[in-house]
Parts: C-alpha cells; sequence; structure tokens
C-alpha cells in the first residue's frame, strides 16, 4: 500500500516529481500523438504548409541576401539560407507553441492531474516533425546543385538537440508566465519577429564577425542570441567545411540555451502549483 | 479490517479574491502598477476561505458523497484530492491509486475520431495502452458507438459523445475513484446505466467519493456523506440522515427573503417577510411544474402589537413582459381574516397551477381596515416547468396560449 503513498501539502515540492514525470511519459506520448494527427489529419494541407512557409522564407531571405551582397562563403546561396532557416523555423515554431501549450490546454489543466511539464515537452514532438518533412528541401536543393555532403553531417544530430533545448529553455519559461500574465502572448510574436533580424538567416556570421566596423561588443551581444551558434552549426554540418563556425560565440550561445532551460524549468516549477488556480 | 486510505486534516485553501478584476490571471501591465498601487495604500486584495479546517477519514471500499450547495467547497475539495490545487493549509495523505473524474471528456479533441479519441482520453485519466487495448471492445460497447468509431467526434451527437466519455471513465480501475457530478449528463436511460457501473466499481471494494446534487444518486450509491456548507463540514455520517439535513438546509434557505426590501409602500402595521413556494408535502421549491398543486406561504409581521382587522393580501403574477397574467386575493374568495399578533402567516394553496413554462414574478399587496399595509412589487419570481397538466402527456402546441384550464368534451 504505502508504495503509493501520496502527501499533499502547501508548499511541498513533490520529492518524487521527476519519477512522476516518468509515469506520465504514456500521456506525453499521448499529447504527441494527438497534436500530430490534429496537424495532419488533412494530410495535403498539413504537409503542405509543413514545406510552403520555409520554402517561401527560403526565396525572400535569398533574394534580399543576393541584394545586399551578403558573404556566401563560396556556397550557393539559396543552400546557405535554407540551412539557417529550416533550423530557425523549427525554434521560432517549437518556441511559439511551447509558450502557448498551457493556454491551450487549459481545460486538461484544471481538471486532471500529471506534471505539467509535459504539456509543453509535447508539443515540441509535434515541431520536430514539421522540421524533418521540412529536411526534404534541403535535401532536394542540395541533390539539385551538386552540393556534396560532407563528414560533418554525423554532427547534425548534436546540433538538432541543441536547437531543441535552446527552444525548451525559453519557451517553458514563456508558458509559465504567460499563464501568470496573459499579455506576454504579445511578447512572443515580437520576439520572434526581432530575431528574424538579428539571426543569420539573410546575411552569415562571417559578416559579423568579419567586419572591422562592427566593434568587438557588438560582436559579443550578436553571439548573445542562442540561435547564432546554432544556425552557425548546422550550416557546417549540412554544407561542409567552406563554412567557418567561430568557437568563442559558439560557446557562448551552448552556455545561453542550457542556462535558459535551467532558468525555464526552475521557474516552470515554482509556478506550476499555482497553474490550476489561475488558469 | 479496512484501513484509512484517505486522510484529510484540518485542510484548507484561501484564494486572494481581487476586487476589480473577475479573472485570476493578470497581466503583467497591471502587476507594475499594481507596486505603485500599493505604495499609495489600499490594495484590493482579500482573502476568501473556499475551504475551511476540513478533516475526514476515508477506509477503503468506504463509499463517500459529498455534498452541498454550489460554492460550498466540493468541487475545491476534490480538486485537492486530485492533486490539481494546492492546498493552503492543512494535509491530505493518500494511500493507492487515485484516478478522478471532474468532467467527462476531458481532453476529447473534435477532429479525432472515436476511436483516437478512447485512447487519448484512457491515457489522460492515467490508463496504460495495454490497459486501454484490453478494455477498448468493452468500452465501445458501453458506450454504444461501436458504428461511428472512425468518425471524428465533432459529428457525434452530444449524447453518443457524452456516452463515449462517460463509458472510457466508467473502465478506469483505480483504487480510489473520485467523481464529480458526472452523472448528470445524458438521457435517463443512460444515466441508470452509468450509476449501476458505478455500483459494480464500488462493489469491488474500490473506495469512491463521489459528489453530486442528485440526492437519490448519493442515497443509491453511499454509505456515508459529508455535508460541506460555506467550505466548512456541516454534518458527516450515514448517507440518509446526512442527506435529509441538507435538503432541510435547502428548503430553508429556498425561500425568498423579502424583509430587507426597502422600495416598498404602505403603511407598514403589516409588514412581508418571506414567501415560499412549496409542494404538497410542504416541501420549499425552487421550481414546479405546471399542473402541480403549489402553496405559497407568506410570511408578515405584525408591527401594530393587536390584531389586524380586515386584513386582506393579494398576489399578483407577472410573466416575462411584466404583463399581468394572474391575480389571487383572499377577498375574491371571500375569506378576509382577523389575524391575531401570534399569527404570522398565509398560505394560498393554488391547485393545479395553471402557467405554462415560463418565469413569473409576484407582486405582494396587503391592506388592513382598508388602508395599504404594505405593497412590494416584484417580490420574487417563479420559475415555472412544463408539466402534465391533464394528466394525458400531452400539452397545447407552442403559441396556443399561455396558461391551461381543465375543460372536457362531450359529442351529443
Amino acid at each position: 500500500m504505502s508504495k503509493n503513498r501520496i502527501v499533499i501539502e502547501p508548499g511541498t515540492t513533490a520529492g518524487n516529481y521527476w519519477k512522476d514525470l516518468w509515469t506520465y511519459r504514456g500521456l506525453f506520448y499521448f499529447l504527441a500523438w494527438r497534436d500530430i494527427l490534429v496537424r495532419y489529419k488533412q494530410t495535403f494541407v498539413g504537409i503542405a504548409w509543413s514545406v510552403l512557409r520555409p520554402l517561401l522564407a527560403i526565396a525572400a531571405f535569398s533574394f534580399i541576401g543576393w541584394m545586399f551582397e551578403t558573404n556566401a562563403q563560396g556556397t550557393p546561396r539559396v543552400l546557405l539560407v535554407a540551412a539557417a532557416v529550416l533550423p530557425w523555423q523549427f525554434f521560432s515554431s517549437a518556441f511559439s507553441e511551447m509558450s502557448n501549450s498551457l493556454i491551450a490546454n487549459a481545460n486538461l489543466v484544471s481538471k486532471i492531474y500529471f506534471p505539467r511539464l509535459i504539456v509543453p515537452a509535447s508539443t515540441v514532438i509535434v515541431c520536430l516533425v514539421d522540421f524533418f518533412i521540412s529536411l526534404l528541401i534541403i535535401v532536394a536543393l542540395m541533390i539539385a546543385y551538386g552540393h556534396p555532403i560532407s563528414i560533418n553531417i554525423l554532427f547534425f544530430p548534436l546540433f538538432l538537440a541543441l536547437a531543441v533545448v535552446a527552444a525548451s529553455g525559453i519557451g517553458i519559461y514563456m508558458a509559465a508566465l504567460n499563464v501568470k500574465y496573459r499579455d506576454f502572448k504579445y511578447v512572443v510574436p515580437f520576439l520572434i519577429q526581432l530575431g528574424y533580424f538579428i539571426s543569420p538567416l539573410m546575411y552569415s556570421s562571417q559578416d559579423i564577425y568579419g567586419n572591422a566596423r562592427i566593434p568587438e561588443w557588438l560582436q559579443y551581444l550578436y553571439s548573445l542570441n542562442p540561435m547564432v551558434g546554432i544556425i552557425d552549426g548546422f550550416r557546417w554540418s549540412l554544407l561542409g567545411n567552406n563554412m567557418i563556425i567561430h568557437w568563442t560565440p559558439f560557446c557562448i550561445s551552448v552556455g545561453i540555451s542550457f542556462l535558459f532551460v535551467i532558468i525555464g524549468v526552475v521557474y516552470f516549477r515554482k509556478m506550476e502549483k499555482q497553474f490550476a488556480d489561475v488558469i | 479490517m479496512s484501513q484509512t486510505v484517505i486522510k484529510v486534516e484540518s485542510l484548507g485553501k484561501s484564494y486572494l479574491l481581487r476586487h476589480q478584476q473577475g479573472a485570476a490571471y493578470s497581466t503583467f501591465r497591471e502587476s507594475l502598477t499594481e507596486v505603485f498601487r500599493r505604495k499609495e495604500g489600499g490594495s484590493s486584495l482579500e482573502t476568501f476561505w473556499a475551504l475551511k479546517d476540513v478533516s475526514f477519514d476515508v477506509k477503503q471500499g468506504d463509499r463517500i458523497g459529498i455534498i452541498g450547495r454550489n460554492g460550498a467547497g466540493k468541487s475545491t475539495l476534490l480538486k485537492m484530492l486530485s492533486r490539481i490545487v494546492v492546498p493552503t493549509k492543512g494535509r491530505i495523505t493518500i494511500d493507492g491509486r487515485v484516478a478522478s473524474l471532474l468532467e467527462v471528456g476531458t481532453g476529447f479533441h473534435p477532429e479525432l475520431s472515436g476511436r483516437e479519441n478512447i485512447f487519448l482520453n484512457g491515457a489522460i485519466l492515467g490508463m496504460s495502452r495495454n490497459e486501454i487495448r484490453s478494455k477498448f471492445d468493452e468500452i465501445v460497447a458501453f458506450a454504444e458507438v461501436d458504428k461511428f468509431l472512425d468518425t471524428p467526434v465533432k459529428r457525434y451527437s452530444s449524447g453518443m459523445y457524452v456516452r463515449l466519455a462517460f463509458a472510457v471513465a466508467a473502465h478506469l480501475e483505480p483504487e480510489i475513484l473520485i467523481v464529480d457530478e458526472v452523472l448528470a449528463v445524458g438521457d435517463a436511460e443512460f444515466q441508470k446505466k452509468c450509476l449501476g457501473k458505478m455500483k459494480d466499481v464500488s462493489g469491488q471494494g474500490r473506495t469512491v467519493l463521489f459528489v453530486s446534487h442528485n440526492m437519490a444518486a448519493i442515497q443509491n450509491l453511499c454509505d456515508t456523506a459529508i455535508f460541506l456548507q460555506q467550505g466548512q463540514i456541516q454534518m458527516s455520517g450515514e448517507a440518509p440522515k446526512v442527506v435529509a439535513a441538507y435538503l432541510r438546509s435547502a428548503s430553508e434557505s429556498a425561500a425568498i427573503n423579502i424583509a430587507d426590501r426597502t422600495d416598498r409602500s404602505g403603511n407598514q402595521v403589516l409588514k412581508f417577510q418571506s414567501v415560499a413556494l412549496q409542494d404538497e408535502s410542504g416541501k420549499a421549491l425552487t421550481s414546479f411544474q405546471c399542473g402541480k398543486k403549489v402553496v405559497m406561504s407568506i410570511r408578515f409581521k405584525n408591527n401594530s402589537g393587536s390584531p389586524l382587522r380586515n386584513l386582506n393580501i393579494a398576489v399578483g403574477i407577472d410573466d416575462e413582459y411584466g404583463q399581468r397574467v394572474g391575480f389571487m386575493s383572499n377577498d375574491l374568495t371571500d375569506q378576509v381574516f382577523n389575524a391575531e399578533p401570534a399569527q404570522e402567516r398565509v398560505e394560498i394553496s393554488i391547485p393545479k397551477f395553471p402557467f405554462r413554462q415560463g418565469i413569473y414574478t409576484f407582486s405582494l399587496y396587503a391592506k388592513v381596515n382598508g388602508e395599504v399595509a404594505d405593497w412590494v412589487r416584484e417580490a420574487g419570481t417563479i420559475d415555472v416547468e412544463a408539466g402534465d397538466f391533464y394528466g394525458t402527456g400531452k400539452l397545447p402546441p407552442d403559441g396556443q396560449g399561455q396558461f391551461l384550464f381543465d375543460h372536457s368534451f362531450s359529442i351529443k
């Protein structure tokens, strides 16, 4: 009997929270499955959407990059842009959907107990599926341009994992904030919009680090954006050694990503107890 | 012997009430301005105890009904037992696997098919995939939706939807089951089936906590009951006794209090205090069916200290558009009386209430010795439901008049 003993008290931070998270992995799986089913229920529209969006973005950003003659690092510009747009779109959709996830599942949160982290976590899965579908674009483009795959591709999963970490940290944080303060839903689209310009989508990090006009402190400020290191990494692993990873900024990106995960989870756990009261 | 599976010790839950905004959540902007407002003094927060100092024990296999009026704290209690909200005070110790059913169809997604929703809802209620798979056929049979398994539930009728949702929940097999008012859904036949299922569940030695407004269901299902009032335990014990106490308190509060109304005229030698609508057995009603016998019990206060001579009491009934539709008076029936100082209640008996379904308001009027003593307009409302006036199960079609009266036909 006592193996299932639960004590509910004010202020208890359930010691078995992480164990609970494991117990409820079935729910995690089902929520992810539900979101995927719903997204692709109308199969054609669902898949077309996850291809069309990045495709349009690639076309537009390539044009802008070409117009401003940003550094293409000796690679077809379209490939360079595609290798950045895909992880960026994953990041932005994961970030915004996680931020909104608790509100969207308010009926679950107010009627059922489960570790709430499951909700934002399961939304990442849909975004990942979307991302894998959109990968077809870059595969097609690389074939079209006859661009060889390098050994660097082995590191691709690592950079993808980093993108997941970066999106999760800030997404979890925003999800919790969104429950408490509803006006944060206006902040998320703004941050994403900002991200389009401060992330190396239309240009490459070479344009920043190699530019004498840009003072060093501004270059560091630029590196604080976790997507900078991650996008550089994607380009390097997909397009090969022509791409340069700047290690110091890369480490800053990684550090910031993990810092956000810690802050996000701590804040989330702190707020979690009030979710059902407030939502 | 059976052991204690749930121990609740001086449990309390408080909420901060914000006096201006209704919503519990706030905006960041408000929080910022709040900081400055507080500095000016006069914060608008008030603590409200939804549940206060509640303690009880539940033994294994107990079937406990929790009753009380809306806002008494029942749902808050269940939510704390289900770990959805965290208590402000006290402690709950639970031994065993808990499943709570606070709403049927939680997490149902309209775009998904019946089959998919069974799995999803099962997972949400805490069933493993294998558990759901092994019970799948049983669930489908119980819900009677086998033909529509692959149809999105958004195309289901509301009856089918509820049946499916309850079927999943009914096949949970936890050690402790917490149920909130789910039987209030579906048609009568399905409700009966649900009650049967619930009985089966509790028959297997499981512990059941059950919240309902349906007193028959409580008495049918539960051995013991807890009566909550304003966040505190008013009474607990054997179900029939607690239910009786609850019903008594409910009928007391069903009376419409008009003693404090100031919008009245007259010399106030007599002052109306309250009005209750009762059925034949004297039980207070909040609504009743047309065609039923209704007793209007009017309490008054004699302010003169002496008998009230030629007391004439009248009641006017208006429909929802303010149109006078009926009038009752003891002058019409030649029953004008003299009231002794000890007498304080008038009963008007209406053998077959004639008005059709709707909400009516009534006004009270009293004349003592030819002078207006008290007059309260729109003293209260009468909620009338459709009823079998003629005893034939038939009612006139809509648009065929506002009231019903006895009549008979013969052919010559």
